[in-house]
């Protein structure tokens, strides 16, 4: 489709834990999406944010996948938005705060041209199979609207490859004459996928793209991302809360908290060795393969915290006991990442296996954490 | 993570996940004996619970597992009698509840074992709970109706309901309406709905799955501690086999309305005997380890009013089997002690090894 010629990533700037190798898709570096939540001016008092992004950087290389992993409202859909080019990140003022990049480019930058093969090659799958595809359209015209969109194929042509592309993602091409309601949620997520794929697309951000399935069927549907990203050198972002998932699929991790990443690097590097007391209370907390593993529980105090006007220095603070808040380096500014292995980079805080600090003592028992 | 050290051996007494010893005890709860509800169509009869046979015993946790369609929450809903009908009735079998069978109870006597001896756990919390009422109004309403209290004494049983799914500030929460409440937070109301009247069995249906994992692994803690202090059973359904991993003592897999397998969970997991359990075990990722390539279970779940009419996995078995087989419809037998499985040419790779327990 695209000619291959060297892409020229001098315009990128450099953040912590990322590099221009591996010919990346798209570049996001220091990102932040904030809304104000009181809309009216306010004359006394100070205005609310709700910082659902905060300063966010990744590389996304070309056929790997990087994981966004955190509970809700961690602000991971927004980075995929942003991603997506459905949200602009947020402006200090006049200019943007940071800067997404497609292929070195900043996409702020792009000719019309540009923003068209970027339109083209970034694409998605969402969540829900049921609230994603038109009920009112015929699978075949679901497959092949940006092909009618963004190609001067013939209606023929248009039919033929979404014949294509739904034998590719494992249906019969026949099916293409259904209607959505005729599929069953493995089947119509398929379609989802057939669809991102029609413009032969070189990222596909899935969003949570099985956990509205059934446990057997997602071992179909990823097993089908994983063949169709080695078939197609295909990149993904993956948004996921299931921690299994994201070791199954992604090359690289980011595990986000209220809008700020605090561990970053090669996936199973993480898995081996996590630092962060969020990725360790995040692993203790899910479920297990087998009934004789046995997890020691690190129960952290409270809930997600509101993202609106989160603490100024290091957002994890307000999940961590009283006596460990004291001390700390960071209460005015965000702490840095810093890297604490081979591609494995963790934010600067007291709570980190790094830092010499013993996690037993965050193995609370039940009763402890009512209190 | 996890390391070698962290597996036990199998049979010694373990204190899982710091819940403290077994629960189980010996009494039968709930028994069901050959359930069958079926659904009149426009297709046909559709045989959602085809011959279920479980029984549940006092403090313990069985998990039914299966795909969407197999009819696991169409034997909880009979359990219930909730069954709408028509088009749907429960055609034959026995729910012995405490020693009496509560399919001949009439529908004023029902009303009182339903949320009484029997609550449900429902799997959306924000669907379970009605937005215009507060928390008060709702949980009060199970304890009005089956304890005959109102006004001062109905306040304090609602606050202590909270209390007991752990709530912070039960009073001011009281007073509060769902949306003021995360997600985390409505589901233990639902809890608090459900525990309100000290039920001897409680059926919960798929009641973490629109939770995060943290929230997921508080709220599975909270249903233990809640049942080694009232001693009273759980029923889980679910499809995901870490949920059975972490909370059930014993598994009952489910496929096209009939249980395929039924044993210990410990034996579930080591032993397997149905290619339908090896499949669904097979087909979970895992933390623990980095996994290969995922096996997979081909096809879809059968359409019910069209089965198969001998074994209905046996088109999705990876088996090689004799087309005359496949027409035999397989009995549940015992095939150890405590262990059934549908022994099916088609579909148990050891039938060889029980063949004598079978006729055919």
């Amino acid at each position: 489709m695209t000619t291959e010629e060297k892409k020229d990533y001098s315009k990128v700037g450099s953040a912590v834990g990322c590099s221009n190798d591996g010919d990346p898709i798209i570049q996001v570096r220091n990102i932040r999406k904030w809304y104000q939540v009181n809309k009216s001016i306010p004359i006394f008092g100070k205005v609310d944010w709700l910082k659902a992004v905060d300063d966010v950087s990744f590389d996304v290389p070309a056929g790997k996948t990087i994981g966004l992993v955190g509970e809700s409202g961690c602000g991971k859909t927004t980075t995929a938005k942003m991603v997506l080019g459905l949200e602009n990140p947020s402006t200090d003022g006049e200019t943007e705060v940071g800067e997404i990049f497609f292929q070195g480019e900043n996409v702020n930058d792009l000719t019309a041209a540009g923003k068209r093969e970027m339109r083209r090659s970034v694409q998605a799958v969402f969540q829900d199979p049921w609230s994603s595809l038109n009920p009112r359209m015929r699978v075949n015209t679901i497959i092949s609207e940006p092909l009618e969109i963004n190609t001067t194929m013939t209606k023929k042509e248009r039919d033929v490859r979404a014949g294509d592309l739904l034998a590719e993602v494992g249906l019969n091409p026949y099916q293409g004459n259904l209607y959505p309601h005729e599929f069953s949620g493995g089947q119509r997520q398929r379609i989802g996928i057939a669809r991102a794929l029609a413009l032969n697309p070189k990222l596909i951000v899935l969003d949570e793209p099985v956990s509205a399935l059934d446990v057997s069927i997602r071992a179909q549907i990823m097993n089908l991302l994983v063949d169709l990203q080695n078939e197609h050198d295909l990149a993904y972002i993956l948004i996921a809360h299931n921690l299994a998932t994201v070791r199954y699929m992604c090359h690289r991790t980011a595990v986000m908290y209220l809008g700020v990443v605090q561990e970053y690097g090669d996936t199973e590097e993480i898995f081996a060795h996590p630092t962060h007391l969020y990725t360790n209370a995040l692993i203790s907390a899910a479920l297990p393969s087998h009934p004789d593993i046995e997890r020691d529980e690190i129960v952290l105090p409270g809930e997600v915290v509101s993202p609106v006007n989160p603490p100024a220095g290091d957002v994890f603070m307000t999940r961590t006991p009283l006596p460990v808040r004291k001390n700390h380096k960071y209460t005015k500014e965000r702490p840095p990442l810093i890297e604490v292995g081979k591609d494995h980079y963790v934010v600067e805080t007291p709570w980190s296996t790094v830092t010499g600090h013993d996690l037993s003592e965050f193995r609370l028992s039940v009763d402890q954490e009512m209190k | 993570m996890v390391n070698k050290s962290d597996i036990k051996k199998n049979g010694e007494s373990v204190d899982r996940d710091g819940f403290g010893p077994s629960t189980v005890q010996d009494e039968v709860v709930l028994e069901l004996k050959n359930l069958q509800t079926h659904f009149t169509t426009k297709w046909g009869t559709v045989k959602a619970c085809d011959g279920v046979s479980y029984a549940v015993k006092k403090g313990e946790t069985l998990g039914v597992v299966g795909e969407s369609g197999s009819g696991k929450s169409v034997t909880a809903l009979s359990i219930m009698r909730l069954i709408q009908s028509p088009p749907g009735m429960i055609a034959g079998g026995e729910v012995i509840l405490n020693g009496r069978n509560i399919l001949e109870l009439s529908e004023k006597e029902m009303t009182k074992v339903r949320g009484g001896e029997i609550s449900m756990i429902l799997q959306d919390p924000m669907q379970a709970l009605n937005p215009v009422f507060d928390i008060n109004n709702q949980v009060g309403e199970a304890i009005g109706i089956h304890q005959k209290v109102k006004g001062k004494t109905r306040w304090n049983k609602v606050v202590d309901a909270l209390r007991k799914v752990r709530i912070p500030a039960p009073e001011m929460r009281a007073r509060d309406y769902p949306h003021q409440l995360s997600g985390g937070m409505r589901q233990r109301v639902v809890g608090a709905i459900g525990i309100s009247s000290n039920p001897s069995v409680i059926i919960a249906d798929e009641p973490t799955t629109s939770l995060d994992v943290t929230i997921q692994a508080a709220y599975l803690r909270l249903l233990k501690q809640i049942q080694s202090e009232t001693g009273a059973a759980i029923i889980f359904i679910t499809h995901d086999f870490g949920i059975v991993a972490k909370m059930c003592d014993r598994v009952a897999v489910m496929y096209a309305g009939r249980i395929v397998e039924m044993a210990d969970v410990r034996e579930i997991f080591n032993n397997p005997l149905h290619e339908y359990t090896k499949a669904l075990i097979g087909s979970v990722t895992k933390l623990e380890e980095k996994t290969g390539r995922l096996p997979q279970i081909e096809g879809q779940p059968p359409l019910l009013y069209n089965l198969p009419p001998g074994d209905a996995f046996a088109p999705r078995s990876p088996l090689k089997y004799d087309e005359k087989d496949a027409l035999i419809r397989p009995e549940l037998v015992e095939v150890e002690q405590d262990h059934f499985v549908q022994l099916s040419r088609c579909s148990v790779a050891d039938f060889d090894k029980y063949k004598d327990k079978v006729s055919y």
